[in-house]
């Protein structure tokens, strides 16, 4: 349940970052709100995901005023369906909005794409990872999420990193894989990159599985069976519930579970049905980055208006989705299309809430300063372990056995 | 070893299927109809169990009772007071009105509860017993050893009781039935009720195994439909072999071939049924 978040909750929150609220007084709301239109897929089989992308919506709404950006939000569920997300795309626009923003999954990202391109309407991808949306050379779309060979690339490197911090080098790993177009498309990226990562361990057995699966014993029984010392995978929320749940049923208990970047572990429902067996999954991931002042300002308030959720990655990127929108027709003065883009082309923002340096776009609109984190579950919540100068704690790995867990 | 684990938990998990497909079985078999909204109704249940766990802290296996009434009283008032007047319908429209039902359901579920995954945390939900280099899945031998308890009931009831016999008499001679005075329009109302609480009852036991969410409805109507099709249209005994079929040949076939393939494997399974015996392994030609 959402409680109500005054500007003046705000206010307070953002008053324990001195750089917040400078910003704030700086700020000069613009003569009226634009008129952003959200995409997300709230209902259908994404609709969970899709609800945690639109609490970084309405603390949008409510936190971008405080900042000095004139927004109005107009919400739209695209029903997981790229024929939805399409025509309500159009809707959107017939309904006066001036920018779109959206849409967490990339079938329903291409679909909106291509109704602003034709519609001459920006459009600024929240999440979306098919490196294909930003090589079709459009002119109104702009993306603030690392591609999936981004993802793989950046995740594969950080496991060095963890080995390293951790003085520990496993030799075999297993990879368990969601068979699905993320799943394939990671996987096609891992294939590409362990050659080059200068990793220390081989993938000895590749697992694929049913994306819809109830019961993965069989999947777990085999990864077992398999014998390597490291669990690598690629999944979402549900099935790694039912994988984790499977592996301390058969005592599988491999030197950790890591996850390259794909959802799942670090979600609230992981930690919420895992409790103390969610604790050190590890996902290398783009994350929330808590040495920023403004991660940290964003972070109280959702915690204040969702006590009972995590703050994840879902919210943080739809929020910086807002808040480059926001930012561009605050420099462009303007809600019109090619002014814009020119200030979308221009985007600088330098306190983000992600890990990461300014928020810039390159010619092909995408954002290239987008590294992932080590994100490991300690205590039940997601934790920046690596890189150092992000980090809140040091990361635990060998994990301990199932058994050895308070 | 390691083959034995694995056939030993698909024979588990392929007795709760067996019990959810046995529901499906027991109306069609007497009512002539395809409940369209079978897997729908097990999700009902299975947010039953979960709303029992929550608020009066009941075991779903100790939920059984209650849910399984529930979902009786709910198959009897839908038969008799919707169902019956489609019954000498064409298919299709019968077709539609239970997909209507499922429809409803499901959009019922998704604003009462939200789209999140939920189950039940149980003391024992990790536990597992260690017979030498054998893994047995407590949660899952538990639900099995109910899923055959649930079939035995129903069986009696069929065998032993008068109403029992009644609904037989209805599903082998409906004219007959009613010229020596039953009141079929009851006993299909009986026997639809009889085939949801059999749904209640696996959708408390089948909450043991999996998170409940809506949209997941869909593929147990799916593989219900499987399971009765290859154990043989409105045959008790033909459900729960094709649940236990289906269970076991998902299981080798995701260890033998490929994970992702247990689906495919159910499907040609069903086709070569279809083309070879077509009323099903133990069904009547």
């Amino acid at each position: 349940m959402m409680r109500t978040l005054t500007r003046r909750d705000f206010a307070l929150g953002a008053a324990a970052s001195g750089a917040l609220l400078a910003d704030v007084g700086r700020a000069r709301a613009a003569a009226r709100p634009i008129k952003l239109g959200s995409l997300l897929p709230r209902s259908g089989f994404e609709a969970q995901i899709g609800q945690s992308c639109q609490r970084g919506v309405d603390l949008a709404r409510k936190l971008l005023p405080a900042m000095g950006y004139a927004v109005e939000v107009i919400d739209a569920d695209t029903e997981s369906k790229p024929e939805v997300a399409r025509t309500r795309a159009e809707k959107l626009i017939r309904d006066g909005a001036e920018m779109l923003v959206g849409a967490f999954d990339s079938g329903q990202t291409f679909a909106i794409a291509q109704v602003a391109e034709q519609n001459g309407i920006p459009f600024v991808i929240n999440i979306g990872a098919d490196p294909a949306i930003t090589e079709q050379g459009y002119k109104y779309v702009f993306r603030n999420f690392p591609t999936s060979v981004m993802l793989g690339s950046h995740g594969l490197a950080r496991f060095n990193d963890l080995f390293a911090a951790t003085r520990t080098s496993p030799k075999t790993a297993v990879l368990l894989i969601i068979n699905d177009t993320f799943g394939q498309s990671m996987l096609k990226g891992i294939n590409a990159l362990m050659p080059k990562a200068n990793l220390p361990f081989q993938i000895v057995e590749t697992i694929s599985y049913d994306p819809q699966a109830k019961d993965l014993s069989i999947e777990v029984a085999k990864a077992k069976a398999a014998n390597a010392e490291l669990q690598m995978v690629v999944t979402r929320l549900q099935d790694v519930i039912i994988m984790v749940r499977e592996m301390v049923k058969q005592k599988y208990e491999p030197m950790g579970i890591i996850s390259p970047g794909s959802p799942g572990m670090y979600q609230t429902q992981f930690m919420k049905v895992l409790g103390k067996y969610a604790d050190y999954a590890i996902t290398n991931i783009p994350w929330l980055d808590p040495k920023q002042p403004l991660a940290r300002s964003f972070t109280a308030a959702f915690t204040k208006a969702y006590p009972d959720e995590v703050c994840t990655l879902d919210a943080g990127f739809t929020f910086e989705g807002f808040l480059i929108g926001a930012d561009a027709y605050k420099r462009a003065g303007s809600a019109k299309p090619q002014a814009l883009v020119e200030a979308l082309k221009a985007t600088d923002i330098k306190e983000r809430v992600m890990i990461g340096g300014a928020i810039t776009f390159d010619a092909k609109g995408q954002n290239v300063n987008l590294p992932s984190g080590v994100v490991q579950i300690l205590d039940g919540r997601p934790t920046v372990v690596l890189p150092t100068e992000n980090a809140e704690a040091k990361p635990v790995f060998p994990v301990p056995g199932w058994s050895k867990r308070a | 070893m390691l083959y034995l684990n694995i056939i030993v938990a698909g024979l588990l998990t392929g007795a709760v299927y067996g019990l959810m497909a046995l529901g499906l079985s027991v109306i069609f078999g007497v009512v002539r109809i395809v409940n369209f909204a079978h897997g729908e109704m097990m999700v009902l249940a299975m947010y039953g169990a979960c709303l029992a766990n929550a608020g009066l802290g009941l075991d779903p296996l100790l939920a059984v009772p209650l849910v399984t009434l529930t979902l009786f009283l709910l198959g009897y008032a839908l038969q008799r007071g919707l169902i019956n007047r489609y019954i000498a319908r064409p298919d299709h429209e019968q077709f539609l009105l239970l997909l209507a039902v499922a429809t409803m359901i499901t959009a019922s579920l998704l604003m009462g509860f939200g789209p999140d995954a939920r189950n039940v945390q149980l003391g024992y939900a990790y536990d597992s017993y260690q017979i030498g280099a054998m893994l047995l899945d407590k949660v899952r031998l538990l639900a099995a050893a109910g899923a055959v308890l649930g079939a035995a009931a129903l069986s009696g009831f069929f065998r032993f009781t008068r109403t029992g016999k009644s609904i037989r008499a209805c599903a082998d001679n409906q004219f007959g039935a009613q010229v020596v005075g039953l009141d079929v329009k009851r006993l299909y109302a009986v026997t639809f009720g009889l085939g949801a609480a059999c749904v209640g009852a696996a959708g408390c036991l089948m909450l043991l195994l999996v998170d409940v969410q809506p949209y997941i409805a869909t593929d147990y109507t799916l593989l219900a439909f499987i399971i009765v099709i290859l154990g043989g249209l409105g045959s008790m005994p033909g459900a729960l072999f094709g649940g236990i079929l289906v269970g076991v040949s998902e299981a080798l076939s995701g260890f033998l071939v490929e994970p992702s393939f247990k689906s495919a494997f159910s499907f040609g399974l069903l086709i070569l049924v279809l083309l070879v015996r077509p009323q099903g392994l133990l069904g009547r030609a």
